[in-house]
């Protein structure tokens, strides 16, 4: 039924692209365009003036030249003629050679925006559509600013025809993706909101995708459009499959509009309206119900549209997140479609179960289908497909089924794809750290995968191992052992030889008592390896080498007289020639004492986040990863966590790295003590590295001598704790420098800086007077729990000088660091003559929870995921207020800036809101914080809410800042 | 919807939509890596994949592959079924349709995908109308019809 004899309206065009597609090359191709387009550009410029029928043919020759990928710089301005015709398919070709050959020469701007301004008031719909249809077309920042007020007026006006309206409200969505600032809903919203109603429902299907749109941005003014959406839901769900004529498709009752609808009311939270929520789940019932009837199509389309349904509701259940019943059918039937015959169901359900298994309600039943799951991991035929399998079981992983799930995943990564090897490698050794029970498995699991994928193993991955032996006394003798057994195999991977150099280096007299072990067959085990092995790793085994000496004085003969050979004494690498002098100069001049005190074993790293998890985030992109929640409260396995992304090489087996620039500088560099190691002997540089690598856990140990912290001289007088104390504290919880006090004698001003649990502080005593203060005397307190097991405040230089002479000021530092979360500040106490009497003052110390945050910055996917995550009702402290400072946004900013999280933007669906996160470092863990705060400006109100991992800090924290705004 | 992209299994390009601004350029490439990618795809396999950070919904119809990047949130079956839908309307259009249509009546492939996607979203799914629209237009193109061209003011 063609309605039209196609191309009899154009002759031309079709024996240019009949003879286009007769070209027998590319080069007679090219040749009969330039011909063409000589010809056209000869019409245009032509004395004769073409008529409309011609300049179509040849602005559609252009276009057909354009699509074929060729540059074409000229007729644009023909086609903005044809858009002022009155001939309708004229037009049409002028739109659309405008819409695909977008120009941003302003004066042609000008005149099509002109012909669009006319189509638009010509009341003819044809003409409407068009123009319409072009803006959306191009989208562009000018289009919006000349029709964004427009649109909208004929999307709601009661004469547009339902065509008409169609068009304006995606035009009107085109425009708001561009250009969100120059489209405004304003009065038209409650309008715009009750097209859902309309009774045509090409126009309700149009209109939701712009009003889901709108609703993601503006929750709030959209929100009357959730029980409308029910409602329409409602009655498509319970409508008979021939009820909406020509909006059915094959059987199932318009499936567009329904996973529109559905989609639209993932941007809500579940209805508050009784009645409504009701209607609602009785929806999501009916379509679950309708996935267990019998087809009423054997076509794929009827199942696909009926199962798009499906899918949908099972994301809604999924978002709502609070339906115990609904969440589990959900999970029943995606277990069915697991074992479907049509691989795209199978490939839908493997992902769908991905975001069930992080519900607290459906995990358990996701788990029943592990086996199936791991049955797709070996037999599936299809990438994608083994990949979302992977994906599942990593997110159903627990510590009930780890070790299954790793033992799969080990033995699929054999033959996994090389596309995904890495990144399973990455899931493996992250769920044997966080469900190792035993670390014996952990290492058994991370040299196995070393040993399968060896090459898909990072940099990451090996340093955490590594990491975590030495963390743990406990396993360390295990872990050389069984390294030692591994590097026996004829053929190991380097990596592998990395491992075991470090751990035969750090604890091979562990196993040393074994003959089979002794020092020197450990010794040449290694060594065998050495001449196979790249730069960088030669390195770390001279290392392991002067470590051996260290360990067991027995071999020192013999790797002296490897160090000595002109391989490599005089290797000609850099950084392996100094090592071998170096080392072989200190095993000879050094004492053994001073040995062993360079030489000795590593100490703890410190505890972070995982670095394999970071790298397995920034591989998979925000959001792709449902990671199983790392940083959440109930894990038992957090002691395992170790040292962040420094290598555990860099610290003392990075000796002599200082001097000499080497290729191997990321392996080996010392970030943090770069410029301390520059030091010009290089044995002299050895020991400072070893010793800036023990620092942060020196002065700890030293401090506590000086009596500063635990033995407070006993005060003559009580002092008197100044009354606006807590309001001093609240005056630095957004900021770090000020001055602390101030009375008619002495100002204190204060500065500190903060670096994950440590900080210091800079205290400046200034003496307001012409007179000297005698027996200046400061005390630093921590009262309470805050003395024995939560802030540890040192001293660091000497006790402040007892007097202060008039007009002068002195300093005072304090490190400080934080051991676990705490609320109480520490006081400081001053206490000194003045012209006689005693003067003491006791003052808070704004030392606060906060001030060991670091940001941490996130998607908006991964931040509401973790928001989720935190839902246990004791983990959010929630605070209602009234402002008591501006509610300014560059103001607030600066405050949610300064109280050191990270200010997200583009999370919150409400622009207006401030979302923040960030993890605050203690001593002993790391405590995850997500921060919401939502001011109403009208009210002058705010609500404050806080989720983190730890319900003190939720707490403290919601205390201090609702004083803060 | 990202884009909509028809080409032959040959890998030649017969149609292009594109509903984000991108530059001729990056057009290309992305046209080009995903020719690659999905002809190297065997029958059997699933109709969805992960490509940077979209989704990629194809299906193949004789020799022409229809291929649709969504964004994360979309739905992958009723883009599948949104393919369809297309695919029956140039089929009902031009009376079982082949590549050949396609190929000469490009302007018609574009105008028909006009009035069923705009912007990326469907604007109108009920087959009739859609082609109703069509057909009008067309009536339009004879001459004899040509008062209903006159704007009315």
């Amino acid at each position: 039924m063609p309605a039209v004899s196609k191309g009899d309206g154009m002759r031309g065009l079709a024996v240019f692209i009949s003879d286009i597609r007769n070209c027998k090359s590319k080069e007679a191709e090219i040749k009969r365009i330039n011909k063409e387009l000589a010809n056209i550009r000869s019409k245009f410029k032509g004395d004769k003036a073409l008529d409309g029928y011609s300049k179509k043919k040849y602005v559609c020759k252009l276009l057909f030249i354009f699509l074929l990928g060729h540059d074409i710089d000229f007729g644009h301005m023909e086609a903005v003629n044809l858009l002022s015709s009155n001939k309708y398919t004229e037009k049409q070709i002028g739109y659309l050679f405008i819409s695909v050959l977008v120009n941003s020469n302003s004066e042609l701007i000008r005149l099509i925006n002109n012909a669009i301004k006319n189509d638009l008031s010509s009341r003819n719909p044809t003409f409407m559509c068009l123009a319409l249809h072009c803006i959306a077309n191009v989208g562009s920042r000018e289009m919006a600013e000349a029709f964004a007020s427009e649109i909208p007026r004929i999307l709601v006006a009661g004469d547009t025809m339902d065509s008409v309206k169609q068009s304006a409200a995606l035009c009107l969505l085109r425009l708001y993706k561009t250009s969100p600032d120059l489209v405004l809903m304003g009065e038209w919203t409650s309008r715009v909101v009750h097209l859902l109603n309309d009774q045509h429902m090409g126009v309700v299907t149009a209109a939701i995708s712009l009003i889901t749109c709108l609703s993601q941005k503006n929750p709030d003014e959209f929100k009357t459009c959730v029980s409308l959406a029910v409602s329409r839901l409602s009655r498509i769900v319970s409508s008979a499959s021939t009820d909406l004529q020509d909006y059915t498709y094959y059987f199932v009752p318009a499936p567009w509009l329904s996973c529109k609808l559905l989609r639209l009311l993932q941007c809500y939270p579940p209805p508050e309206d009784g009645a409504v929520k009701g209607r609602l789940v009785e929806c999501l019932e009916t379509i679950l119900n309708k996935a267990q009837e019998p087809p009423k199509s054997k076509k794929v389309q009827h199942s696909n549209a009926k199962n798009a349904i499906l899918f949908e509701a099972i994301s809604l259940i999924i978002h709502y997140d609070s339906e115990p019943n609904l969440l589990v059918r959900a999970c029943n039937q995606l277990g069915q479609f697991l074992q479907h015959r049509e691989t795209n169901l199978r490939y839908l359900a493997l992902e769908s179960m991905c975001t069930l298994a992080s519900s607290e309600f459906s995990h358990e039943a996701v788990k029943t289908h592990i086996e199936t799951v791991i049955n797709a991991l070996k037999t599936e035929r299809d990438v994608s497909v083994r990949q979302r399998a992977a994906d599942l079981l990593y997110a159903m992983c627990d510590r009930s089924n780890a070790k299954q799930i790793v033992a799969e995943m080990l033995s699929y990564l054999e033959t996994a794809d090389y596309s995904i090897r890495e990144e399973m490698v990455l899931k493996v050794a992250i769920l044997a750290e966080k469900y190792a029970v035993d670390y014996s498995w952990y290492v058994d699991t991370i040299l196995n995968l070393i040993r399968i994928a060896g090459d898909y193993v990072s940099e990451e991955v090996w340093y955490r191992v590594i990491q975590i032996v030495i963390n743990r006394d406990d396993v360390q003798g295990y872990a050389a052992k069984t390294v030692f057994e591994a590097l026996q195999a004829p053929a190991c991977h380097e990596n592998m030889v990395k491992v075991g150099g470090y751990i035969l280096g750090e604890f091979g007299n562990l196993i040393a008592g074994d003959p089979r072990s002794s020092p020197l067959v450990q010794f040449n085990l290694l060594h065998s390896k050495f001449h196979l092995c790249s730069v960088p790793t030669r390195a770390l085994l001279l290392s392991a080498y002067i470590k051996f000496i260290n360990l067991f004085p027995e071999t020192k003969a013999t790797i002296q007289e490897v160090l000595r050979c002109d391989s490599q004494i005089r290797n000609s690498d850099v950084e392996l020639q100094q090592r071998a002098v170096e080392y072989l100069k200190l095993s000879s001049i050094a004492s053994t004492d001073v040995l062993a005190t360079v030489l000795e074993e590593m100490p703890p790293f410190p505890e972070r986040e995982s670095s394999i998890l970071a790298k397995l985030k920034k591989k998979k992109g925000p959001g792709a990863v449902s990671v199983p929640d790392l940083e959440d409260g109930k894990r038992e396995g957090g002691e395992l966590n170790g040292g962040g992304e420094r290598g555990p090489d860099s610290a003392a087996m990075s000796a002599s790295n200082a001097s000499t620039p080497s290729p191997s500088a990321d392996l080996l560099g010392m970030r943090s003590a770069a410029p301390m190691s520059a030091a010009p002997t290089s044995a002299g540089s050895l020991l400072v590295d070893v010793f800036s690598e023990a620092g942060p856990a020196a002065p700890s140990a030293a401090v506590n001598d000086d009596g500063f912290l635990s033995s407070a001289p006993p005060s003559e007088d009580p002092a008197t704790l100044l009354s606006e104390a807590d309001e001093l504290l609240n005056k630095f919880v957004c900021k770090n420098n000020g001055v602390l006090f101030e009375n008619q004698l002495l100002q204190i001003g204060i500065k500190s800086e903060y670096r994950q649990n440590l900080g210091r502080m800079y205290l400046f005593y200034g003496n307001k007077t012409s007179v000297q203060f005698a027996s200046f005397t400061t005390t630093v307190s921590c009262p309470g729990e805050l003395q024995s097991h939560i802030l540890s405040i040192l001293r660091a230089t000497k006790p402040v000088e007892p007097v202060v002479e008039g007009g002068a000021q002195i300093q005072q530092v304090l490190n400080i660091e934080c051991l676990t979360d705490f609320s109480e500040a520490p006081l400081l106490n001053i206490k000194f003559r003045y012209g006689g009497a005693l003067q003491n003052l006791s003052l808070k110390l704004p030392v606060t929870i906060n001030k060991f945050f670091q940001p941490t910055e996130m998607t908006s996917h991964d931040f509401f995921q973790r928001w989720k995550q935190l839902s246990q009702p004791q983990q959010e402290a929630q605070k209602i207020f009234k402002a008591n400072h501006s509610m300014d946004t560059e103001v607030l900013k600066a405050k949610l800036l300064g109280l050191g999280t990270a200010l997200l933007d583009d999370v919150d669906p409400n622009p207006e809101n401030y979302v923040c996160a960030g993890v605050i470092q203690t001593k002993g863990q790391q405590v995850g914080c997500l921060l919401r705060l939502e001011p109403n400006g009208q009210a002058q109100m705010y609500r404050l809410t806080l989720r983190c991992s730890k319900d003190s800090v939720s707490l403290r924290l919601c205390e201090l800042l609702a004083q803060q705004f | 919807m990202q884009f909509m992209l028809l080409f032959s299994r040959q890998g030649k390009l017969r149609l292009q939509k594109w509903y984000v601004p991108l530059s001729d350029k990056e057009k290309k490439k992305i046209t080009r890596e995903l020719v690659q990618t999905v002809l190297a795809r065997k029958p059997k396999m699933c109709s969805f994949l992960e490509w940077r950070d979209l989704k990629v919904v194809y299906k193949r119809y004789a020799s022409l592959y229809f291929c649709c990047a969504i964004e994360h949130q979309d739905n992958e079956l009723i883009t599948l079924e949104i393919i369809h839908r297309y695919v029956e309307l140039l089929d009902k259009y031009f009376g079982s349709v082949c590549e050949l249509d396609i190929i000469f009546n490009f302007e018609k492939a574009y105008f028909i995908l006009d009035e069923f996607l705009l912007g990326g979203e469907p604007q109108e799914t009920s087959k009739k109308t859609v082609l109703k629209a069509i057909e009008q237009a067309d009536l339009l193109q004879e001459p004899r019809h040509e008062y209903f061209n006159v704007p009315v003011y």
